[in-house]
């Protein structure tokens, strides 16, 4: 069995994250950039991805923690740090996060055919907004979509959303070693433009 | 990290892995010479990453054609000499029960870990059951890791027992450990024997009455000595934060939980972490209760651990409290959480814990219930088949949807609403039987291609010898598609990625002597529909094969020819019937706030089938 001391570097602080998206967003594959880029700065990480049921469409939530924890699952009201990549999804996770977090919105909604048929109901974006402004203290909404698409690809809005969350002050992994992981993780052919989704979602933080 | 990674990452290195991957490179560093399995969430990544490195790695790998066959196919390998492991989802043990709890009694030479993923809180099963309770059933020695780097190091572990005492072991994860990512350090990769030999000895593997009376006895005995290892196993560790009030036994998932409650909240605790859990080590629980003031046990789904920790209690005559699950400290059901059992904790303690402010919204969030994907035949399949019925004018309250598990089982959404019952995998055709018996309403059964191969084929048979009439659906999608897209004995790839052997639903249905056996590509909605009016007119067993790739593989192929089709919606030409949107339902196509009907390029699969749907022909390719 492992000693304790085989389990990387311990943080004294536990930095927590929680993802949240829509199934074929790419959500675990920005969470397993960090978490890998974690391991390599010597950091104990743990995360927990979804898998199964939840096809392209479903919610899919990833959330781990950064330093001396056992648990992947953040406590309500823990989260450091919570990328949305969907708007609606922020308010159903809003129970992970307080009013110090950082929390990241990409601001274009994905309407599920359960609206169209009408047997639910997706808010008012304002609304949404609006309810996350008064809650969060550190709200930083963004059109990842739109800015993919000028990075290139409107596929790469996990990266605009990456590089914007890692641009959050007290985030606790450099950009090199997330690009590092970035590049281990991503097909060489769309590094290119990835990379540049990322950079542009780095720069959102200072025009916020 | 790239999964081959998982076999060429060398000693000493660190890898960032799921608990399922974990396992693999556990069964690496264990010389594991023969895997085999069915494909069942939680457990499938396991499978999918031997099927790309099995070839590598100079092991032998297989995605059987059910549970039960892939245990059999890893007892006769552990029979053989051969270190195997053998793995499925909770459930997959209650297919493979019967030779399972036999190969406990027969025993094997080579090491055998058979492994169970358990379903807490049922993101993905039938039921919760607890197989924790299945080692107890079977009397097979029970490990249960916490993290990834518990399960990979308890690969090794279960093999070295499971040789010692010649008898399978059982490693019980659970959704959050095999879905769990984690650093994992990692040993060196032994290559496993190529091929053992079987040494005949029918006292020891032919289960016939007069032989099995000394296999109870014998496994008996072992299960006592293996308890003495258990009670001197450094997997069975306490860990001290001083204090004696309160000393918590836990296992698996749940330890995490206590670990970072206890810290987060400094609570001066002991707390005795159990992983190798049956047989229950009571000399280690006897001694940690005599050291403490108060026991909680932290455990899931059922109350296992409490009751072997109250039968210590009342065997010793110790008149100490036991919390747990029992008097209501922490909830009977589901999956656990922090929160979960730091109130569970907080009851117990004189000591406020952390409590953190909880947002909540009033505001209405969207459904988003697991759907067919978008380009998905099954789609396609549902629509013809509600097309032919309202065609034919049979009444929805006549009709019964038996339906199996699979993909296709989430047309029970509207507007399809086709699925009236399904319990367990190959259920549809035998509850089929059942209910074209018991009532006069038109049975139609609906089964996937992998489900049939492993469950489908007895009760078909069943269905045309006893001369029941309904109408069997098949929907060949080439892949077991709801466990992530795994092969099956119906395409013409095995689990190393082999060519083999395609074997024919089609020769299948026709060899029990349905009268009415058609294939069909139910992309092509109007011919489908026609097929579908004939069958559900036809007296007897009706089986129409629904085939078409699933749209993973589709998908797939296209990425790699560099094919992007896109279809969009010709806002002129639209009449705005909502055909398309009501009747059709996919996913990629939606309703703006403005009432216009559009596809969302990124959802959209290219398949064409809603241009079928639409009447006024405003669906088109994309420019």
């Amino acid at each position: 069995m492992p000693k304790e001391s085989d389990r990387g570097e311990k943080m004294k602080n536990i930095y927590k994250i929680q993802l949240i998206g829509v199934g074929g967003q790419g959500t675990i594959k920005a969470s397993t950039i960090i978490g890998e880029a974690a391991m390599k700065k010597g950091l104990n990480v743990v995360m927990s991805e979804v898998h199964g049921m939840a096809q392209r469409g479903g919610t899919v939530v990833t959330e781990f923690k950064i330093g001396d924890a056992d648990s992947p699952l953040i406590e309500e009201g823990a989260a450091d740090l919570m990328i949305a990549f969907e708007p609606s999804e922020a308010l159903r996770a809003i129970n992970k996060v307080n009013k110090n977090s950082f929390v990241i919105v990409n601001s274009s909604p994905i309407i599920p055919f359960t609206v169209s048929l009408g047997i639910s109901e997706y808010p008012e974006l304002s609304s949404v907004f609006k309810e996350l402004k008064t809650k969060i203290n550190h709200l930083i909404i963004i059109d990842a979509q739109k800015i993919a698409k000028e990075a290139g690809n409107i596929i790469s809005e996990n990266m605009v959303l990456l590089g914007t969350a890692i641009a959050t002050p007290g985030f606790p992994i450099s950009k090199e070693l997330i690009i590092q992981s970035m590049k281990e993780n991503l097909p060489p052919k769309s590094l290119k433009i990835n990379l540049r989704a990322f950079e542009k979602g780095f720069s959102q933080i200072e025009n916020n | 990290m790239k999964v081959k990674e998982i076999l060429t990452e060398k000693e000493g290195g660190k890898l960032f892995l799921l608990g399922n991957e974990a396992a693999v490179r556990g069964a690496l560093e264990g010389g594991v010479s023969l895997v085999s399995t069915y494909p069942g969430t939680p457990s499938s990544e396991i499978g999918n990453v031997f099927y790309k490195i099995a070839q590598d790695a100079g092991v032998y790998f297989e995605f059987s054609s059910n549970e039960k066959v892939a245990l059999e196919v890893s007892a006769a390998a552990a029979a053989s000499g051969l270190r195997s492991f053998v793995f499925m989802k909770h459930v997959g043990l209650n297919v493979a029960a019967d030779s399972f709890m036999s190969t406990v009694y027969t025993g094997v030479k080579g090491g055998m870990i058979v492994l169970s993923a358990d379903d807490p809180s049922m993101y993905s099963s039938q039921n919760e059951q607890d197989n924790r309770i299945m080692a107890r059933l079977a009397g097979i020695p029970l490990l249960e890791p916490s993290n990834p780097q518990e399960v990979k190091d308890l690969m090794k572990f279960g093999f070295e027992l499971s040789e010692k005492y010649e008898i399978p072991v059982l490693m019980r994860t659970t959704t959050r450990i095999s879905h769990m990512r984690g650093v994992v350090n990692l040993g060196p990769v032994v290559k496993g024997k190529e091929k053992g030999i079987f040494q005949k000895n029918p006292e020891q593997y032919v289960v016939m009455p007069t032989f099995v009376v000394k296999m109870r006895k014998k496994l008996i005995e072992k299960l006592s000595m293996i308890k003495e290892d258990a009670n001197h196993s450094s997997l069975n560790k306490t860990v001290d934060k001083g204090g004696k009030s309160l000393g918590i036994i836990t296992s698996g998932g749940a330890y995490n939980y206590v670990m970072d409650v206890v810290n987060e909240n400094d609570l001066r605790v002991k707390i005795l972490k159990l992983a190798f859990s049956h047989p229950f080590p009571e000399q280690v629980v006897l001694d940690f209760i005599n050291n403490v003031d108060n026991i909680l046990v932290v455990e899931e789904v059922e109350p296992v651990m409490e009751n072997e920790v109250l039968a210590i209690i009342g065997k010793y005559n110790i008149r100490k409290k036991v919390y747990g699950k029992l008097d209501g400290t922490l909830p009977r059901i589901y999956e656990f959480n922090p929160d979960i059992v730091s109130s569970g904790i907080a009851k117990i303690v004189d000591k406020e814990l952390i409590k953190r402010e909880k947002f909540s919204t009033k505001l209405p969030l969207p459904l988003r219930p697991p759907v067919l994907c978008p380009g998905c035949p099954h789609r396609a399949t549902s629509f013809a088949l509600k097309k032919a019925i309202k065609k034919l004018k049979l009444k929805e309250e006549d009709i019964i949807y038996s339906s199996d598990i699979g993909c296709y089982a989430l047309a029970i959404q509207p507007p399809y609403k086709m699925a009236d019952y399904c319990i367990s995998m190959g259920s549809s055709i035998g509850i089929g039987c059942g209910f074209a018996k018991a009532t006069n309403q038109k049975v139609i059964s609906f089964i996937g291609d992998s489900t049939f191969f492993h469950a489908g084929v007895s009760p078909l048979i069943n269905a045309v010898h006893n001369k029941d009439n309904i109408l069997v659906v098949i929907l060949d999608n080439r892949i077991t598609g709801m466990t992530g897209g795994q092969t099956n004995p119906g395409v013409p790839v095995d689990g190393m990625g082999n060519p083999a052997p395609e074997v024919s639903i089609e020769n299948i249905a026709r060899g029990t002597g349905a009268g009415f056996v058609k294939i069909i590509d139910p992309v092509d909605l109007k011919k489908t529909e026609e097929i579908f009016k004939e069958a559900l007119q036809f007296e007897g067993v009706a089986v129409v094969i629904t085939k078409h790739p699933c749209a993973m593989i589709t998908d797939a192929e296209n990425r790699k020819k560099g094919i992007s089709i896109k279809y969009s919606i010709n806002q002129v030409e639209c009449s705005k019937c909502l055909i398309c949107v009501k009747n059709f339902a996919c996913p990629a196509i939606y309703i703006e706030k403005d009432g216009s009907v559009n596809i969302n390029p990124l959802l959209c699969d290219g398949c064409g089938v809603c241009a079928q749907v639409c009447p006024k022909k405003a669906i088109e390719v994309k420019k």
